[in-house]
């Protein structure tokens, strides 16, 4: 238990160093304005909303609805590139270390609550529908959903991103005032969705990597193949259960190592008492076919 | 149980220069423009208020 607590807390502090890295315009917190310089050219690798007053770079899922709706493209070559780089090198331990909205809900859970939900029935499919969100409200909306001058949205943004509420909405509300007179619906049903997302967070251990985020589901498809991986060496496990046991994220690396819904946070590898568990860019010298 | 290493990291590396050379086109197609131009205005559909 020390260990993980040790792991969890060096770990927390990489993904405040980045999220404070990423969003370190302070400016725009004095001024409830956003940053306006070059480098919102560059998309960030996890979900950090390109409104938040802090924000130096921009969100590669609001990028990516606003390339796809924009008139101009019907391909986001510069965003999707970005996507499939970062995918094919490291997966989802961005989810696990580089993104804010995680460290959010990880940080969020350690509330004490009565009853820690660790899954439920239905859980596995409900995992599934971050797909089809990216499917529809990320790429099909934005792209065929357009107005008389073929001018698409960000819907998922829209509709359901919380991280936007959370780090723009509720900050630039707060401090303009021109747009604290212009609060409408929208922004009671995205303080709504926000308000569910922080209290499922208090019950289930980032719920909403694992049901809703569309950046999740695109690093997920890689993965099997992403040149970063978690291994388990057959020879010295002894199938304690000890890292299935610690992983949040309810998964069992002995029998998949390099799940699509393991976030690379290397709980397991800490928690494995015979060195069974290993991660890194490069592979075993001497690796056995399994 | 189920193979761990089912790929050659090849593949991965094979797929971050597919990655890359994306990137490249879509500087090259004025895509940064874009996504400039939207990172740099308060989105409002991004806040709840657009």
């Amino acid at each position: 238990m020390a260990r993980k607590k040790s792991l969890d807390r060096r770990r927390h502090g990489i993904q405040a160093l980045v999220a404070l890295l990423t969003n370190s315009y302070l400016l725009g917190f004095i001024q409830g304005k956003i940053y306006r310089g070059p480098l919102k050219q560059l998309c960030v690798p996890g979900l950090n909303c390109y409104s938040c007053p802090g924000a130096l770079g921009s969100c590669p899922v609001g990028a990516l609805q606003a390339v796809l709706g924009s008139r101009r493209y019907q391909f986001a070559y510069y965003v999707a590139g970005f996507l499939v780089l970062v995918g094919a090198l490291v997966g989802r331990f961005v989810c696990g270390y580089l993104c804010p909205f995680g460290l959010v809900q990880e940080l969020l859970h350690k509330i004490p609550f009565p009853k820690k939900c660790r899954t439920f029935r239905g859980d596995r499919l409900l995992r599934k529908l971050k797909y089809g969100i990216l499917a529809v409200f990320v790429i099909l909306l934005p792209l065929f959903a357009v107005d008389a001058w073929g001018q698409g949205q960000p819907w998922f943004c829209k509709l359901i991103c919380p991280a936007g509420t959370l780090e723009g909405g509720i900050p630039l509300v707060l401090l303009n005032s021109e747009l604290r007179q212009a609060v409408g619906w929208l922004y009671a049903w995205k303080s709504v969705i926000l308000g569910v997302i922080i209290f499922l967070s208090i019950l289930i251990y980032r719920p909403f990597c694992k049901y809703i985020c569309p950046l999740g589901a695109v690093y997920a498809l890689f993965q099997r193949v992403s040149v970063f991986r978690y291994r388990v060496d057959r020879d010295k496990c002894v199938n304690c259960g000890a890292c299935a046991k610690v992983c949040g994220m309810n998964l069992n690396p002995v029998e998949e190592a390099n799940h699509p819904e393991c976030i690379r946070c290397g709980r397991c590898k800490r928690a494995c008492p015979t060195g069974a568990v290993s991660c890194g860019f490069t592979g075993p010298r001497h690796q056995k076919k399994q | 149980m189920r193979r761990t290493w089912r790929l050659p990291r090849t593949v991965g590396l094979a797929l971050a220069g597919v990655g890359l050379a994306m990137m490249v086109y879509g500087v090259y197609r004025g895509e940064v423009e874009q996504v400039f131009t939207k990172g740099i205005q308060i989105c409002l559909e991004c806040i709840g208020i657009g």
